[in-house]
């Protein structure tokens, strides 16, 4: 089993003419995941990579039925193109695109507010269910079928937990990158959410980082709501303040959202720690006996 | 990104936001002849560097004749100004900007940035305006006044009249501070700001309110459409390694250590640095060459680690992904050639044929270690740079 996507879930591909759209979505269709349209204005009628191309998403949703929308567009367009997948009905939108202007993010959130609409993103790797939908650019052969769930605000620290459970054995129910970004569509606490009331995960990892408070948020609602083990690793201990660390959320302004504020809310509400991102798979298998 | 005062002001002005009158000078003769024209019997003389603290440290000198103009900027220009936002090094002044002096009555606190937690434009506001708004906020959040925007809405009325009875503000000055803050909030969506703050806000001797300083960060994800004020960037202002690496799309921050890391992906790249530290060793940088990690890239990231004198070993940090770790190590191997890269170099690759780039890395003619794992990477590193401190 696995949470929001699955091997019923059908996608339909913003950009997919694209050169990172065809390219990802290439992968995506050899690991097993129903692409089923793309969508890129102007190019409505013909195809690509033997998928259907659309001009305008309520067209692709209409034609294929897709629930689920992927978005390779550039910076600029991206959040027109998230709005777009919206108000088409489609109920979970993963934006990849990175450099998404902070201030298109404000008008997208205020509007998705009020719509019956998940994001995922942007500037994130993705989400996956190992073994049925792979809907990013993660690897897909690293990850494993299993009973994990990971939450992750960075691409290559998840690829890390994922690598890690596979090779304790443990597997993977669904992977969520929710993305580096200061405003962004699912929190920690959205993900959780849906991971407690999973009947296959059997634990989440948590991998935080700088920035923000979104951790903090998270431990909050773990301390009540979350009786499964979690395990978390916050990165950026050495960072310094003031500094964007690459993400355009990775950054300890007014001196809030270091990593040992961090480290010691999650610690505070029960959860396991690890000062090394190469010991989550090793203390999940021990939190799961 | 961030803007000069004299920058900001020019933009306030624009936007008709009031400022006292002043002009930028790169010469004492030519400081002087701003005072001049000017007029009047009181200036400043203000240093123009990308740093808060100006003040304390010296920054900001009062001038009471056009001489004392000159000798401020005389003093000030072409030495490093160090404040406690700038670094130990301090920035270089290469500006002053003068300015008529403005008899205070009273100093505001006035700002506007992007919210993560509400996901809205805030405004914060607060009658302890002239200090450290992070330390009035800590100690006495009381005193701080908020309103969050709706993108819809914008600022109502509402928002900015409580904003003004909070501030202890008359009337006339209620009407003033409203059209300032209608103006504010409108320069700062169309320049996609990410913070713009005056400290102090003043009330002047006849009663009028007017920004005495303004600082402006423009969103970095923004300067594809905001072409004007992206030329306005300073870049004499910007570490040099760092100005380097975003010519290349890298991202790099200079820290103080003598091990260089490597990694592709920011996330990961911090835990790299977490973790020579976890092991007792000391991080130099953090960069992070991206997700495909191409030779071009990891020739140019050499460069810029190489660049760093106090450098003593190097960490490359490849989760390959999609990208094969063969081609990744073959990558490493030519940059590390090519580049003349002379210190010991530690590689943890992980990925699509492993082992096979492990090999390569092994055969190599250069001094380079394959590592088993992010442990073993960290260790070695550390080894390496601690056997070059006992050869010296």
């Amino acid at each position: 089993m696995s949470i929001l996507v699955g091997s019923e879930t059908k996608v339909v591909c913003q950009g997919l003419t694209g050169r990172q759209g065809s390219f990802h979505t290439e992968q995506s269709l050899d690991y097993g995941t129903q692409v089923v349209s793309g969508v890129t204005p102007g190019r409505g009628g013909t195809e690509h990579l033997g998928l259907p191309v659309y001009d305008t998403v309520r067209d692709a949703v209409r034609e294929t039925q897709a629930t689920v929308s992927m978005i390779y567009v550039p910076a600029p367009f991206a959040a027109d193109a998230i709005l777009e997948a919206a108000d088409a009905g489609v109920e979970l939108v993963v934006c990849i695109t990175e450099g998404v202007p902070v201030l298109d993010m404000v008008r997208v959130k205020a509007v998705l507010a009020g719509q019956n609409c998940q994001l995922i993103g942007p500037n994130c790797p993705g989400i996956i269910s190992p073994g049925t939908c792979k809907i990013g650019i993660m690897p897909g052969f690293i990850h494993m079928p299993g009973s994990v769930g990971i939450i992750s605000r960075s691409g290559t620290l998840t690829y890390e937990a994922v690598f890690q459970t596979t090779n304790e054995g443990l597997g993977q129910t669904t992977c969520i990158g929710i993305g580096g970004d200061p405003i962004r569509g699912m929190s920690f606490i959205d993900c959780l959410e849906l991971f407690e009331a999973d009947p296959d995960t059997r634990g989440v990892i948590l991998v935080g980082e700088i920035g923000g408070s979104d951790e903090e948020a998270a431990a909050e609602y773990i301390s009540s709501e979350v009786n499964k083990p979690v395990v978390a690793y916050i990165a950026g201990v050495t960072a310094p303040a003031g500094k964007r660390m690459g993400h355009a959320g990775a950054i300890i302004s007014g001196g809030k959202g270091t990593a040992a504020e961090k480290f010691a809310a999650l610690e505070r509400a029960g959860v396991t720690t690890v000062r090394s991102p190469a010991e989550l798979g090793g203390a999940m298998a021990k939190a799961l006996g | 990104m961030n803007l000069h005062e004299y920058q900001a002001k020019a933009l306030f002005a624009e936007f008709g936001i009031p400022v006292p009158e002043g002009r930028v000078a790169a010469t004492p003769a030519e400081a002087m002849a701003v005072a001049e024209a000017l007029g009047g019997e009181l200036w400043v003389v203000k240093a123009q560097v990308h740093a808060g603290g100006r003040g304390k440290a010296g920054g900001v000198r009062l001038a009471r004749t056009v001489e004392e103009v000159g000798e401020h900027a005389q003093g000030l220009l072409g030495t490093r100004l160090v404040t406690h936002q700038s670094g130990p090094e301090g920035l270089p002044i290469d500006t002053v900007y003068v300015e008529e002096g403005s008899a205070i009555e009273r100093e505001l606190y006035l700002s506007l940035l992007v919210d993560r937690d509400s996901e809205r434009v805030v405004i914060m506001a607060s009658a302890a305006g002239g200090m450290d708004i992070e330390a009035v906020a800590a100690d006495t959040p009381e005193q701080i006044l908020t309103a969050a925007l709706h993108p819809a809405a914008g600022l109502a009325d509402f928002q900015a009249r409580r904003i003004g009875f909070g501030l202890g503000l008359n009337s006339d000055q209620q009407r003033q501070l409203g059209a300032i803050l209608t103006k504010l909030v409108k320069l700062f969506y169309e320049c996609d700001a990410s913070l713009v703050e005056i400290n102090p806000l003043i009330v002047n001797g006849a009663g009028n309110v007017i920004a005495l300083d303004a600082k402006i960060n423009v969103e970095d994800n923004a300067l594809f459409r905001q072409a004007s004020l992206d030329a306005l960037r300073d870049e004499a202002q910007e570490d040099d390694k760092e100005r380097e690496a975003r010519a290349h799309d890298l991202n790099y921050v200079s820290l103080d250590g003598n091990i260089a890391c490597m990694v592709n992906g920011a996330g990961l790249a911090m835990a790299t640095m977490d973790l020579i530290k976890l092991h007792g060793g000391e991080p130099a940088n953090f960069l992070d060459v991206g997700g495909g990690a191409t030779a071009e890239r990891v020739t140019e990231a050499f460069k810029i680690i190489l660049a760093n004198d106090n450098v003593e070993a190097i960490l490359v940090n490849i989760f390959g992904g999609i990208v094969r770790c063969d081609l990744i190590a073959e990558g490493i191997i030519a940059a590390v050639r090519d580049v003349g890269v002379e210190i010991p170099v530690v590689v943890r690759l992980e990925g699509t044929n492993v082992e096979k780039g492990r090999q390569l890395l092994a055969e190599s003619d250069f001094a380079i270690l394959a590592a088993e794992d992010l442990t073993d990477a960290a260790v070695k590193v550390i080894a390496q740079a601690r056997d070059k401190d006992a050869v010296v």
